[in-house]
C-alpha cells in the first residue's frame, strides 16, 4: 500500500536492531496485524495453565507476553505427549544487564520448569562484533559475562545449553545455516531487515545464524535423530522478523517450522515510548544498581501518572494508562489481589504517587538483591559446565 | 479468580455431559438444599473438605447418608488416627475458591486446587444420578457418576471411588489401603496426572509405618496414568528436582514453626497456618534460587571431575562394575 500523503504520521519501526514508535507509543495491535502473528487469548493462557498444572505466569495473566504464532499448535503436540524445546538468545552488547533484558529469561525459566522441556540459548557474540565497534576478544568476553547473569536466573543445568557463536559455529549447525542461506534472496533479507547496499555482507549473511538454532538438528549432541522435535521461542517482539523468515524456509528444507511467544517492550522509566536503552543508564534498573540508586532512579525518573498536587491528586486520582510506576508492578508484583488493590487506590487518589513507587522499589529491591545473590554463586567453571557440549538425558524428565 | 458456574457448566456442555440444572436461593447446608431438590429424583451429597497435619486437602464427597467416620478416614489414607480433620474456611476461599457451603468435585476445574485429592462415595455409581453444586451454592446440577467421571478425566484426574463405610483393619500386615490417594505436596505444585507426561518419581513405594518429616510417600492415584514415553529407558531417578527440594524443605519446616509458635505464642495452628502458606509462598521464589545455584553448582563440580577423569586416565578412570 503506497502511503497517500508526504506529511503522513511518523511510522512506526520495530525490528531488531530499531525500535521507534509514533506519538503515543507502540501501536501494538498494529504491530501484530502488521507482522501477521496472533494474540494471545484468555483461553489460551487458561489452556496453558491446565496443561502444566500449575498457574500461568504472571506476564501471561498480565499481557506483557500478549503475541505468538502456532503456539496452540505445539499445545496440542504436547497434550498428546510430544515434546518441544525452547529456544531463546541474547545480543550480549553491553556488560550491564538491565531488568528489561531478564524478562524473557524469567519467562523462559518458567516455560522450562512448567513444561519440563530442554533449552537453547543462543549468545550472538557475532552479531554484536559485526554491528558495534568491538574486538572479537571483548565481544566473546561479553558473551561469557552474560551468560552469567543468565545462569543467575535459575535455569536447569540439567536441561539447558549456552552457546556461544564464536564457539559452536561449525558442523551441523553450519550445514544448516548454509541450508537455510540458500533459500533467502539478498531482496528478501532487504525487505526484512533493511539493508542497504552500504551495509558490509556480515550483516546480511548474518540472519541465517539466529535462524538455525530453530532446527533440532543444529544440535546433533543433544537431539540426535530428532529432525522433527519442534521448537518454541520466547522472545521479544521485535525479533519476530528473524523468525518469520525462518518459518518461510522451515518448510523448505525439511525441516518443522518454530512456534513463538512474543512480548511487549518494557516501558523506559521515563514512559512509555521506546525499550529500554543501555545507552541511557536512567531508562533502567541495572542487576548491579544497589538500593540507594533504584530507590533514586524510581523516585526521580520513573514518569509519573499522578496529579502535580496532592489537593489535586486526592480529588482526580492518577491516570493509570501513563503512570510508569504502575506498568512495572503490573509485571513485577506477584499478588493480583495487592495489584487490583493498590490500582484501585492510585486511580482514586487514595494512594499518591510517592506511596506508589515505595511499594516499586521494594518490589524492585528484592528482585535485584536476589539476582545479586545468585550470580555471585557463579563461577567460571559453572559457566563451562552450561556450555559444555554434553549429553543431557534428563532434558524431558 | 476461579472459574464461575457459567464457564464450568459451558465447558460440561462442550464435553457432551449431561446434567440437569436446578437453580435455588443460595443454600448453606444438605438440608436446605434438600427443601429444593429432595424429590426431584437425584441423590444428594455431603460434600466435606479435609485437611491433614501436613496441610494436605482432601475432598469427601458422598451420599447425604453415607457414614463418614475421619478416624477411620484417616487410618486408612496412613495418617494415624486423628490424622485428618476439617478444614479452615479460608482453604475453601483460597485452593477451592468456593463460597462456604459449596465445596463439590467441580472444585477441582480451579488450578489452585490441583494438589486436592479426591474421595467420591463408591455408592455415587448405583444412583441414576447425584447433586453437586458447580462452584456457586444457588445452582444445584443432577449428573450420573459416569459423567462426573468424564469431567475429571477431561481435567487430568482419576476419579477415585471409595467405599467410605468400610473400616479395614489397618496394621502391619495391612497397609493404609487408601494411601495412594494421599497428595504429593502442600504447595500448589501438582502430582503430574496429566497422561502423556513421563513420571519423574519411582513407581509407587510403600507407605512407611511410621510418619516421617518428610513426605516421601509418592502417592499416584490407584488407576496409574498409561504410557510412559518410550525414549525414557533410562532408569527412572529423581532427579535433582528444585522444584521438589524447595518444596520438601518447606514442607520440613513448616510444622515445626507452627507447633513451635502455637505452643510458645499460644496461638491456634489453624491461625497459624494460612500465614505460612502466604510466607512459603514468598520465601519460594528466594529459596527456588538458592537450590538452583546450589544444583548447578555442585553439577559442575561433577562435570569438571568427570572431563578430568577422562583426560588424565580415560575410561580406566572409572570402577569397573564387574
Amino acid at each position: 500500500m503506497a502511503s497517500a500523503a508526504p506529511e503522513a504520521e511518523q511510522e512506526q519501526v520495530v525490528n531488531p536492531w530499531e525500535v521507534s514508535a509514533g506519538k503515543g507509543g507502540i501501536d501494538y495491535d498494529k504491530l501484530v496485524d502488521q507482522f501477521g502473528c496472533q494474540r494471545l487469548d484468555a483461553a489460551i493462557i487458561d489452556r496453558i495453565g491446565r496443561l502444566t498444572g500449575r498457574a500461568p505466569h504472571r506476564f501471561l495473566r498480565r499481557g506483557l507476553f500478549f503475541a505468538h504464532r502456532d503456539l496452540n499448535e505445539i499445545l496440542d503436540l504436547y497434550e498428546k505427549g510430544e515434546k518441544f524445546y525452547l529456544y531463546t538468545g541474547r545480543g550480549p552488547s553491553s556488560e550491564a544487564l538491565h531488568l528489561g533484558h531478564l524478562v524473557p529469561f524469567m519467562f523462559t525459566k518458567y516455560l522450562q520448569d512448567a513444561f519440563k522441556v530442554p533449552l537453547v540459548i543462543q549468545l550472538t557474540d557475532d552479531e554484536k562484533f559485526l554491528w558495534k565497534n568491538l574486538t572479537v576478544e571483548e565481544s566473546k568476553r561479553l558473551a561469557r559475562e552474560n551468560a552469567k547473569d543468565i545462569i543467575a536466573c535459575g535455569f536447569d543445568i540439567e536441561r539447558t545449553f549456552i552457546f556461544s557463536d564464536f564457539n559452536f559455529v561449525g558442523g551441523a549447525f553450519y550445514e544448516n545455516m548454509v541450508k537455510v542461506a540458500r533459500c533467502v534472496t539478498y531482496n528478501k533479507v532487504v525487505g526484512i531487515f533493511g539493508f542497504t547496499p552500504e551495509d558490509h555482507i556480515g550483516k546480511s549473511s548474518f540472519p541465517p545464524v539466529q535462524a538455525v538454532p530453530s532446527f533440532p538438528s543444529s544440535f546433533p549432541h543433544l537431539f540426535p535423530g530428532n529432525d522433527q522435535l519442534r521448537c518454541l521461542i520466547p522472545c521479544a517482539i521485535d525479533q519476530d522478523p528473524y523468525f518469520r523468515m525462518t518459518r518461510d524456509v522451515a518448510p523448505r528444507i525439511g525441516y518443522q517450522k518454530p512456534s513463538l511467544i512474543e512480548s511487549r517492550f518494557f516501558p523506559a522509566l521515563q514512559g512509555e515510548n521506546t525499550k529500554m536503552s543501555a545507552s541511557d543508564p536512567n531508562s533502567a534498573i541495572y542487576v548491579t544498581d544497589t538500593n540507594k540508586e533504584i530507590k533514586t532512579k524510581v523516585n526521580k525518573y520513573a514518569f509519573s501518572g499522578g496529579q502535580d498536587s496532592v489537593e489535586l491528586h486526592r480529588k482526580l486520582g492518577a491516570n493509570l494508562e501513563v503512570d510508569v510506576s504502575i506498568k512495572w508492578l503490573n509485571f513485577f508484583l506477584e499478588d493480583d489481589d495487592e495489584l487490583e488493590n493498590i490500582k484501585k487506590e492510585y486511580k482514586e487518589g487514595k494512594l499518591l504517587t510517592g506511596e506508589v513507587k515505595q511499594i516499586l522499589i521494594k518490589v524492585l529491591s528484592e528482585m535485584v538483591e536476589r539476582h545479586k545473590r545468585a550470580r555471585a554463586q557463579v563461577t567460571e567453571e559453572m559457566v563451562d559446565a552450561f556450555m559444555a557440549r554434553r549429553p543431557l538425558p534428563n532434558m524431558f524428565g | 479468580m476461579g472459574y464461575t458456574k457459567d464457564v464450568l457448566l459451558a465447558r460440561l456442555e462442550e464435553l457432551k455431559i449431561d446434567f440437569e440444572r436446578y437453580d435455588h436461593p443460595v443454600v448453606l447446608t444438605v438440608e436446605e438444599q434438600a427443601k429444593h431438590v429432595g424429590n426431584l429424583g437425584g441423590a444428594l451429597t455431603k460434600n466435606l473438605l479435609l485437611k491433614d497435619k501436613k496441610h494436605r486437602l482432601y475432598i469427601v464427597s458422598a451420599l447425604a447418608d453415607t457414614k463418614v467416620d475421619m478416624k477411620i478416614l484417616s487410618q486408612r489414607l496412613g495418617l494415624g488416627k486423628g490424622g485428618v480433620r476439617m478444614a479452615p474456611e479460608d482453604n475453601l476461599r483460597q485452593v477451592l475458591q468456593v463460597p462456604l457451603g459449596c465445596v463439590t468435585p467441580f472444585a477441582l476445574f480451579n488450578e489452585t486446587a490441583s494438589a486436592v485429592s479426591l474421595l467420591l462415595d463408591q455408592g455415587f455409581k448405583s444412583k441414576k444420578s447425584c447433586y453437586f453444586h458447580p462452584l456457586t451454592n444457588d445452582v444445584t446440577i443432577a449428573l450420573s457418576s459416569s459423567n462426573l467421571d468424564k469431567f475429571l478425566l477431561s481435567i487430568g484426574k482419576q476419579p477415585a471411588y471409595v467405599d467410605l463405610e468400610a473400616s479395614p483393619v489397618v496394621g502391619k500386615d495391612n497397609p493404609p489401603d487408601l494411601a495412594d490417594l494421599v497428595p504429593t505436596s502442600a504447595l500448589s505444585f501438582p502430582e503430574e496426572s496429566v497422561e502423556n507426561v513421563a513420571p519423574t518419581h519411582a513407581p509407587t513405594k510403600d507407605v512407611p509405618k511410621e510418619k516421617t518429616c518428610l513426605p516421601d510417600v509418592k502417592a499416584k492415584p490407584k488407576v496409574q496414568n498409561k504410557v510412559t514415553s518410550s525414549s525414557e529407558g533410562k532408569v527412572p531417578t529423581n532427579g535433582a528436582n528444585v522444584e521438589k527440594f524447595v518444596t520438601d524443605v518447606l514442607e520440613m519446616i513448616s510444622p515445626l514453626f507452627i507447633s513451635e509458635v502455637s505452643k510458645k505464642l499460644n496461638i491456634k495452628e489453624d491461625e497459624l497456618s494460612p500465614i505460612l502458606d502466604g510466607l512459603k509462598e514468598r520465601a519460594a521464589l528466594n529459596v527456588d534460587s538458592l537450590a538452583s545455584l546450589f544444583k548447578s553448582a555442585a553439577y559442575t563440580t561433577g562435570f569438571d571431575a568427570g572431563v578430568k577423569t577422562m583426560l588424565n586416565y580415560g575410561k580406566s578412570g572409572l570402577p569397573s562394575r564387574e
